[in-house]
């Protein structure tokens, strides 16, 4: 675990400022964006050199790419997720703008997430481009596209194709599938009810908020009962604003909600890629198996299924026995081949299955510690919620009693 | 409405002081029910006399009745004082005071809250904490009671022509006017509506308490549904106890009738023989007529009641938005938690803490119905009724400005014929005695209202306060007790 934890122990990692920012785009159309500040930090102070600080801008964009390398070069990694690009399941007083502060900032503690949970993890922070991304401003995309990960970028069409053709789907993965569609609907629903309940909730507190005017206008006709009303007011104005601090700490949960939605795509990312190579693995068993039928046939000269090179065979006689032996020849060295291949595959799909498995182990108790923090520390925001309530009242009760 | 939250104030020195002066006036007119009190209760009566019947009761010095009310022992001031304090105007065949007293024992004590303690003699204490649970309303003079009103018991009644509700309305009292200890009669809205425009008309210089509404506003509301039905039931019942408490209104005979006559209808139709009578002692000359000079203090009163009408409006609206605003935020919190549940059946380890947190919401949810609940039931009545009082306020001071007018018109004529007749003619001086009078019972009203009102609300707001603070401690609660939960779990791990 130590060890495996090496690099965040050896650099502290920060995404410290936001900015906004106007610049020309690939089609040169001016375009403003927000830059992040990144900031990293060599927190062993017993070396030689002084402490390090480097820092560098990062633009959304390349977030997204270094993850999208990340995704296509550790297919068996549970890639953790950037935070939204356009803000979703926000309550209505809450602004959805790109360029809103607070949406900016709340992308910001999100990257920053997004920069730790690489650095925290066993293998991802190892990985060089990382690392540059980190530490290497200029030239950094270029580096990215020469190790040509594109390329090795499985095509949506035939990850769907495999989708639906695999025979032998490993039930493990078709477990984890199902369970991130699951995770994903549940989560969208309560991130989906909790802006309602947001919603609702802010206008009751507000609503309270007239109370403070009407007790303020109508202490001024009344004599002994003014002061206390007055007051009172003065609580209900108290009680009306405490719900934007409310409503902001709140936000703080769903975007930890948010993570976990956005975890069951990496979730399903990983059973896609297993599907794909499960489907390759059984188009190269075929392929094998066929050719062997076809070796068999010639060697033995019966047709057990019907083929053109059947009819050919009956309306044209049989072939020469030397065509008839280099072709058993040629097939039986691409059998060799095929089998090799397929036992690398094999291989290969073990492989995966084990270090994606192991991921997935880790992932899952990693989201079980943090879910069960994120629902703790929802109920201590409820909790300090409740007393805020209870304590406004108690002071208008006084006021009230003193009427 | 909590009971016996508020402790009644045994020897309260604010409120007795300050409706010392203008009581002289009410004691005066509350009066003459017990003296002309004929045995027979159920048997129409004249029209009773107003106050202008007395010459000048604010001239009077202080009657040696106040005084007297102060000295009777507890349990039986207002009785003693009606009975006794008379000028021995007594039926003959009434006990006297004592004797009731002594007979009101003998039997009566476990059925009579109040009376179940000798005058002041043996537990003073128990009794008077017997009368803090009983105590609803305010007492003001610090008087005990000796009249207890309720209404209960609602019951639908089918019949061809019409469907209607009946309320129970069980009466209990010591006071002499009451043959029985105890009565319970059936009344109907519409005989409410009756009682209180017979107050209306008999004690024009009253502040009569509002009924609730015939109708309720807004839309088509079920009558005959259980939470109308009760909403109703409270505010009738509170009516009733506005009136009982009233030193003047609860002697009036016709609320006395209205409490004890198995056959209120055989009653109305015979008053209604005398209503052109009563109509004339009350009709008054006016429209648009101006007056001279309205008493500044009369003025400020008007202007306040719009004001404070116009408020309570406001406060209205906006708890009902409130209860609105709650009702839709527990519409969602009931979709909410059960989201935690669906997601619970997915996982294995946070299943217990996702299904704690499902449970907590639940819990909240229902704290919240019930805050909503207790706002619809208890405050909202409250509102309404005081909103309807500043009207019932509002007619009271128009009549009296008719009566002001009135005197003033006469005072005019007489000051033309002046050289005449150098004497103030006497139907002029009895028109001054009835402003004056109109005048001592409005203000003495108005400060017993004013009183009322400020309890009321103190009592009303601190509710509201209570509610408020008593659903987050419940959710408090939900909430910490699903922390152990959480925390453990992971610590386990």
């Amino acid at each position: 675990m130590t060890e495996n934890n090496f690099f965040l122990k050896k650099i502290e990692i920060s995404v410290s400022e936001a900015e906004k920012r106007t610049g020309r785009n690939a089609v040169n159309m001016q375009e403003t964006y927000t830059a992040y500040l990144v900031e990293t930090r060599s927190a062993e102070r017993a070396d030689s050199q002084s402490v390090l600080t480097d820092s560098l801008w990062r633009r959304y964009s390349e977030f997204e790419l270094l993850r999208n390398y990340l995704l296509v070069c550790y297919p068996h990694i549970v890639v953790p997720p950037l935070p939204e690009k356009r803000a979703e399941f926000v309550w209505h007083k809450l602004s959805a703008d790109n360029m809103d502060p607070d949406f900016v900032e709340r992308r910001r503690i999100g990257l920053e997430n997004f920069l730790l949970r690489v650095a925290s993890h066993p293998v991802l922070c190892r990985d060089k481009i990382f690392y540059l991304f980190l530490t290497q401003e200029g030239n950094w995309k270029e580096t990215v596209n020469e190790t040509g990960f594109q390329l090795k970028a499985d095509s949506r069409l035939k990850a769907l194709n495999a989708t639906f053709r695999v025979k032998n789907p490993d039930k493990r993965f078709t477990e984890l599938k199902h369970y991130s569609d699951e995770l994903q609907s549940v989560i969208s629903h309560l991130l989906r009810v909790r802006a309602r309940v947001a919603d609702r909730l802010y206008g009751v507190y507000k609503v309270h908020g007239n109370y403070g005017r009407v007790f303020s206008e109508w202490s001024a006709i009344e004599k002994e009962m003014g002061d206390g009303l007055q007051s009172a007011g003065h609580h209900m104005d108290v009680y009306a604003s405490s719900i934007d601090d409310i409503l902001e700490d709140e936000e703080h949960y769903a975007d930890q909600l948010k993570e976990y939605l956005f975890y069951a795509e990496a979730l399903r990312a990983v059973c896609r890629k297993h599907e794909l190579m499960q489907y390759d693995l059984e188009t190269a068993a075929q392929d094998l198996a066929s050719k062997k039928q076809q070796c068999e046939e010639l060697a033995t000269g019966t047709v057990r299924t019907f083929s053109l090179k059947g009819m050919t065979t009956k309306l044209f006689g049989q072939e020469a026995p030397e065509q008839r032996e280099a072709r058993i020849k040629v097939l039986e060295e691409q059998i060799g081949e095929g089998e090799q291949q397929l036992k690398s595959k094999n291989l290969e799909g073990r492989e995966f299955v084990k270090n994606a498995w192991a991921d997935i182990e880790r992932f899952k108790e990693q989201k079980n510690r943090d879910l069960k923090e994120a629902l703790i520390s929802y109920a201590v925001m409820q909790i300090s919620m409740c007393r805020k309530g209870i304590q406004v009242w108690t002071n208008a009760k006084e006021c009230f009693s003193k009427m | 409405m909590p009971l016996g939250l508020r402790a009644a104030p045994p020897s309260a020195g604010l409120p007795k002081a300050s409706s010392d002066s203008c009581s002289t006036g009410q004691r005066a007119g509350r009066a003459f029910p017990a003296a002309r009190r004929p045995g027979e209760g159920l048997q129409p009566l004249a029209p009773p006399p107003s106050c202008s019947h007395l010459s000048r009761p604010l001239t009077l010095p202080h009657s040696p009745s106040p005084s007297r009310a102060a000295r009777v022992p507890r349990g039986w001031s207002r009785e003693g004082w009606a009975g006794g304090g008379a000028g021995g105007e007594q039926r003959p065949g009434t006990p006297s005071p004592d004797l009731l007293v002594a007979r009101s024992f003998g039997d009566k004590d476990l059925i009579l809250p109040n009376g179940g303690t000798p005058a002041g003699a043996s537990s003073p204490a128990s009794s008077s904490s017997l009368l803090n649970r009983l105590q609803l309303d305010d007492d003001i003079d610090g008087e005990t009671r000796d009249l207890f009103v309720t209404v209960d018991d609602p019951k639908k009644h089918v019949c061809t022509m019409e469907t209607y509700i009946t309320y129970r309305i069980t009466t209990k009292s010591t006071r002499a006017e009451f043959d029985l200890p105890e009565y319970s009669v059936r009344r109907r809205y519409q005989d409410f509506d009756w009682l209180r425009s017979k107050l209306e008309e008999s004690q024009p210089t009253h502040l009569i308490p509002p009924l609730p509404e015939k109708f309720v506003v807004k839309g088509v509301v079920d009558r005959f549904s259980e939470e109308f039905v009760e909403t109703r039931r409270k505010a009738l019942d509170k009516f009733l106890k506005r009136i009982t408490d009233h030193p003047v209104l609860s002697f009036n005979e016709h609320f006395n009738v209205f409490l004890t006559a198995k056959d209120l209808n055989a009653y109305r139709k015979q008053g209604m023989a005398l209503l052109t009578r009563v109509g004339e002692s009350v009709k008054h000359v006016t429209g648009g007529y101006k007056l001279r000079s309205r008493p500044l203090e009369f003025a400020a009163i008007g202007e306040y009641l719009d004001t404070f009408a116009l408020k309570l409006g406001t406060i209205d609206r906006i708890a009902q938005r409130i209860i609105k605003e709650e009702i839709d935020y527990l519409v969602e919190l009931r979709e909410y938690g059960p989201v935690y549940s669906t997601w619970s059946a997915l996982e294995g380890e946070l299943a217990e803490p996702l299904e704690g947190v499902s449970a907590c919401i639940g819990n909240c949810s229902a704290a919240l119905e019930e805050l909503t609940d207790d706002m619809t039931e208890d405050f909202l009545p409250v509102l309404r009724e005081y909103i309807l009082y500043s009207d019932s306020m509002k007619s009271v001071l128009k009549k009296r400005d008719q009566v002001q007018a009135e005197y003033e018109a006469k005072l005019e004529a007489v000051a033309l014929r002046k050289e005449d007749r150098p004497k103030v003619p006497a139907d002029v001086e009895k028109c001054q005695d009835r402003v004056e009078c109109f005048n001592a019972d409005l203000k003495a009203d108005m400060e017993r209202w004013q009183n009322n009102k400020r309890q009321d609300f103190r009592q009303l707001l601190m509710g509201l306060a209570d509610k408020n603070i008593q659903y987050y401690e419940k959710c408090l609660m939900a909430w910490e007790s699903i922390i152990p939960l959480l925390q453990e779990k992971q610590e386990g791990k």
